[in-house]
């Protein structure tokens, strides 16, 4: 299985994305934002980071990069591509995903574990898991989901909402809720759900010695499904 | 031609930083204060020397890249 993760300046994991595809068996090569042409990919990531220092609007730019184009006209023709954190900031704003990512409610930066309840399986990426909830680490200062009512309601319509923040049992409260996502919302599919935006890092779990192991459950799953 | 653009929050948007400084605006004394919506002003200095066309060119940039409609509403102001 081939992937590519697109690394922006002001990228910050794109390393660690790479050192988790590898670990689970993806080739994974690193693409420059600059460039025109993506290699031949069965997975494209954008990293989390601060692309562009976050001006604008947190993804703005990067979501006008050269290499983008290319990005979407692969999710497009049914590419899975998938935003990690500042990538799912990216996802939302070239609109491959619906919705946006505002400033935390409490303003502050977020940086701890999070429980995950997993809303759809019938997608490749969380097809066959055994889980129902990951422990996952989140750092962000703009995670906070909002869409439009209508959006919201098309969203629910077509089961778009891929995991939502919860407790270790799965239960989804406001209590739960670290930084004020519509729904308790923490990652979204595209229509088709070959495009996954999410703000938890996968990637930072895949050492027992360092962390927890459910970022391997997930890697290694969706390598299978991939195959 | 110069032409100046506003970027505002929509009505049901939450906007946390315009209420912590409303807070704080409070605080200070400012108690008469109904409420503090935080934007965005941009000043774009552009070659185009037609009134019409530089407007529209300058709305085409709000809506691509400037304003992110799902939250947020532009006014192109009248260049002098």
């Amino acid at each position: 299985m081939k992937s590519s993760v697109i690394t922006f300046p002001g990228s910050n994991c794109d390393r660690d994305m790479d050192v988790a595809l590898k670990k689970f068996g993806f080739k994974n090569k690193m693409v420059w934002h600059a460039d025109a042409e993506l290699p031949k990919s069965d997975l494209v990531v954008l990293p989390g980071g601060f692309s562009y220092g976050d001006y604008l609007r947190c993804g703005s730019m990067a979501s006008k990069s050269k290499i983008m184009q290319s990005v979407i006209n692969f999710a497009n023709s049914g590419g899975m591509v998938m935003g990690i954190c500042n990538g799912f900031q990216i996802l939302v704003e070239t609109g491959l995903v619906p919705g946006v990512l505002l400033r935390n409610k409490y303003l502050e930066f977020i940086c701890k574990n999070v429980f995950v309840k997993i809303n759809d399986k019938k997608n490749k990426y969380f097809k066959n898991v055994d889980n129902e909830v990951f422990e996952f680490h989140i750092a962000h200062n703009e995670g906070n989901y909002f869409c439009t009512n209508d959006q919201l309601k098309e969203i629910e319509d077509n089961n778009q909402i891929a995991i939502n923040y919860c407790d270790e049992n799965g239960k989804i409260e406001d209590q739960f809720n670290p930084n004020g996502s519509l729904k308790n919302i923490a990652g979204i599919f595209n229509k088709e759900k070959n495009v996954l935006g999410m703000m938890p890092h996968p990637e930072r779990m895949i050492d027992t010695s360092l962390s927890g192991e459910d970022g391997s459950l997930f890697f290694k799953n969706l390598i299978n499904n991939l195959k | 031609m110069k032409i100046s653009v506003i970027i505002t929050l929509k009505k049901d948007v939450l906007d946390p930083q315009g209420k912590v400084i409303h807070q704080t605006l409070d605080g200070m004394g400012f108690d008469d204060v109904n409420e503090v919506r935080q934007g965005k002003y941009f000043e774009i200095d552009t070659k185009e020397n037609d009134n019409d066309k530089a407007k529209a060119k300058v709305e085409e940039m709000c809506k691509k890249l400037l304003a992110n409609l799902v939250i947020e509403n532009y006014k192109i102001i009248d260049p002098k």
